[in-house]
């Protein structure tokens, strides 16, 4: 997928190797590229990892060396409301929220197309390790990038047509390798950051301090129970949990214990041995079909429930437009409500939806 | 793309005259004007000749005319040389300064009143920015060491005639500093119609180059080094003295004079026209600052209800127009400038503001292509604002 010659291209730049390296691309390909950063919303005494200082100047720097233009449009509002708030509400809802997913569709997508579109550009461009194709009938689809460390479609599986449409993926089927050496050969001296799982918007990894400050009935103290209902210890709070976690709970057993399932109504976290914990079925909600079109029939698929857990075969039955029951072919440990179900045909994302606490 | 500029009042490019004046000042005559050899001869004869140029300009003596290293230098001595030299002379602790003051001021102030234990007092500006006359007085104290109250704003383009105000502060013995940076880029002074004892300037700001400015220091007027050292300017800033630099201010300063009315009669009418279609063509906005006759010649400046103002800048930039906004910020966090909020602008139209000023040779055509894509640009920024 190649938008026609000399388009204006607008490069989300995060001043990582990632985006810099596909600006260069973008800017080789003689398109008309922008580069521009997203100023995100952030807990007061943090900077939000996406946009620190820092890496805005690593960004400014490198958009000057490719002497692009580089702007930083605020988004801290729509960050707020898109992202920061249903991150909330998931945990008050005893989910584990993946606040990226709610990030990409509203904030990287939504928002930054709408921004891009003011400045003259119908295109937008990220260093996401995917591949967009056009199929025979015209679609478009998402592919993976063949590296399954560094594929990121996972996160991708929120894109819609029109989206595909107007994004480019210039480091598609690139290895992490490979845009290294590009970047030396670009001779852009992009500092390495290493890949942080933690929040963006909070201090490091602190996210039970900050939901702690936003709503402190979400932490608080309640009976941890085994299956029996015997109570065994005290948790600290729900939301510092997540399904088949078995660190941290704090309760000796004959064998180590995992947590089973968050009970809401009686603020119990229930925990048990690891052979309770598998599920082979559960509802996603929320689907987005990247082919734009909804199931009918029941599909076999490959199943990711989580960015880097590998894909497990399984059958996806719809119930309407946007819910469906998922049936694994094995039993996985750590199906947990609030993070994604990626569905997979070979190397075609086609789609996904969020986990869901109660079965159909 | 061609690129037209539009925020002349940010800085300007160095006229072709004054860098020919100064370059044989950077190797030719490349020596330290406190040296007794004739290499330093020659430095110190351009130094002389430079000042007394200026300061004829302004109808001042020579001595009273400071080099420094910009406009922001010329404030920060101003205001700290004279609020130490009152304190340190009769103890007085209070300034009296505007809402609306250039940072290079207000936070000077702020310094001073947070480490110091000095103490300000606002003199009230209007929703136009322009002051208080008629109860000026009654903000004066026993105490007040300063008064300090610019001579046109940067963001909003209000000239505020100050001479019945340094008359005042005249008869009471009461130091007056004004930030003339932007006015002086635009219209003559004469140091005596304007009545106050200090008056900072910035070459870039009239097609001379960065890093030089001037502090005319009244004969008389109260005031201590704030950059100790050797007794360059009379002691009041000790550094050796960036002769090509200044060269190229009084140069430039010079044409100001020359070419000034000229510049204002051709600008006008130019700036005239962006106030007239804006305020027509454009729904929801209004023209900050005071009507076009108080005013700066090459200064529009406009806010705009509901409307991302950094966005904008952003977009007319992707266009190819160089404009400024009073809430632009690189670092894509924007707050309400403090200007507009000084003059009672809500934050709905604060954060939508816009600043066009023009130079010497901007075009008739690049106005016309300038408001014909205006339009446009503000409709897509709305639509996501």
């Amino acid at each position: 997928m190649k938008p026609p010659a000399g388009s204006r291209i607008v490069v989300g730049m995060s001043g990582g190797v990632d985006s810099s390296v596909a600006a260069a691309l973008l800017k080789d390909q003689g398109y008309d590229v922008m580069g521009v950063m997203l100023r995100l919303w952030s807990d007061s005494d943090t900077e939000n990892r996406c946009c620190a200082p820092d890496a805005q100047l690593e960004a400014r720097r490198i958009a000057a060396q490719l002497d692009i233009p580089f702007y930083v449009i605020d988004a801290q509002d729509a960050f707020y409301q898109a992202v920061v708030q249903p991150f909330i509400d998931g945990y008050a809802g005893g989910t584990t929220p993946n606040p990226c997913l709610h990030c990409n569709r509203q904030i990287r997508w939504k928002f930054l197309r709408s921004r891009a579109k003011a400045l003259g550009a119908d295109y937008i461009s990220t260093g996401h390790y995917a591949r967009i194709e056009v199929s025979e009938n015209g679609s478009y689809q998402l592919l993976k990038n063949p590296d399954p460390d560094k594929d990121q479609s996972y996160f991708l599986h929120i894109l819609t047509q029109d989206d595909l449409s107007r994004t480019v993926f210039p480091l598609a089927d690139l290895s992490k390798p490979e845009v290294r050496q590009l970047a030396r050969d670009y001779g852009l001296a992009v500092a390495e950051r290493p890949d942080s799982q933690d929040l963006c918007f909070v201090g490091h990894g602190n996210y039970r301090g900050f939901l702690r400050k936003v709503d402190p009935s979400l932490l608080k103290s309640g009976p941890i129970l085994d299956l029996d209902g015997v109570m065994l210890g005290e948790h600290q709070g729900l939301a510092d949990y997540t399904i088949g976690q078995r660190k941290g709970l704090g309760v000796a057993g004959p064998e180590p214990y995992y947590v089973i399932e968050k009970d809401l109504v009686k603020n119990a976290l229930v925990i048990g041995f690891k052979n309770k914990l598998g599920r082979m079925s559960f509802t996603v909600a929320s689907i987005n079909w990247i082919s734009g079109e909804s199931l009918a029939d029941p599909l076999n698929a490959d199943i990711r429930i989580r960015y880097k857990s590998k894909a497990v075969p399984g059958q996806i039955t719809p119930h309407g437009n946007n819910l469906a029951h998922i049936e694994l072919t094995e039993s996985l440990p750590d199906i947990t409500p609030g993070q994604a179900a990626v569905f997979y045909q070979e190397q075609v994302c086609l789609g996904g939806g969020i986990i869901q606490k109660e079965a159909l | 793309m061609k690129r037209i500029y539009l925020d002349y009042a940010a800085t300007t490019p160095v006229d072709e005259r004054v860098i020919d004046a100064m370059l044989p000042y950077f190797k030719e005559h490349f020596g330290n004007p406190s040296s007794v050899h004739g290499f330093g001869q020659a430095g110190e004869k351009a130094l002389d000749d430079s000042r007394r140029s200026i300061a004829a300009n302004l109808g001042a003596a020579p001595p009273e005319i400071i080099f420094t290293s910009c406009g922001s230098e010329s404030d920060n001595l101003a205001i700290r040389g004279t609020a130490f030299a009152r304190q340190e002379k009769f103890g007085y602790k209070h300034m009296l300064i505007s809402p609306i003051e250039h940072p290079a001021v207000q936070a000077t102030v702020d310094q001073l009143v947070a480490l110091h234990g000095f103490k300000v007092s606002y003199l009230p500006v209007d929703q136009f920015g322009l002051v208080d006359h008629e109860n000026f007085e009654k903000y004066l104290r026993e105490d007040t060491a300063l008064v300090s109250i610019m001579s046109a704003n940067n963001e909003i383009g209000t000239i505020n005639n100050l001479s019945d105000i340094a008359g005042i502060c005249r008869e009471r013995g009461i130091p007056i500093h004004t930030d003339a940076v932007q006015y002086a880029a635009h219209h003559e002074i004469n140091v005596d119609t304007l009545g106050a004892d200090l008056i900072s300037l910035g070459a870039h700001k009239f097609y001379g180059p960065k890093g030089v400015g001037v502090l005319y220091v009244r004969s008389g007027t109260d005031l201590l080094p704030i950059q100790t050292g050797g007794s360059q300017e009379f002691g009041f800033r000790a550094a050796t003295e960036n002769i090509p630099l200044i060269v190229g201010m009084a140069e430039a300063f010079q044409l100001v004079q020359e070419e000034g009315a000229p510049r204002r009669e051709r600008l006008v009418p130019l700036r005239n026209q962006i106030i007239d279609f804006i305020l027509e063509e454009i729904p929801k906005s209004q023209l900050t600052g005071a009507e076009p006759s108080k005013r700066l010649p090459n200064h529009a400046s406009f806010v705009f209800e509901d409307l991302d103002g950094n966005l904008l800048i952003q977009v007319l930039d992707s266009e190819g127009f160089a404009c400024s906004s009073g809430s632009a910020c690189k670092t894509g966090d924007p707050k309400p400038s403090s200007v507009l909020t000084s003059l009672g602008y809500a934050p709905e139209w604060a954060l939508g503001s816009l600043r066009v000023t023009l130079g010497k040779d901007t075009t008739r055509q690049e106005m016309d292509r300038f408001l014909e894509i205006l339009p446009g640009a503000i409709q897509r920024v709305r639509e996501v604002s």
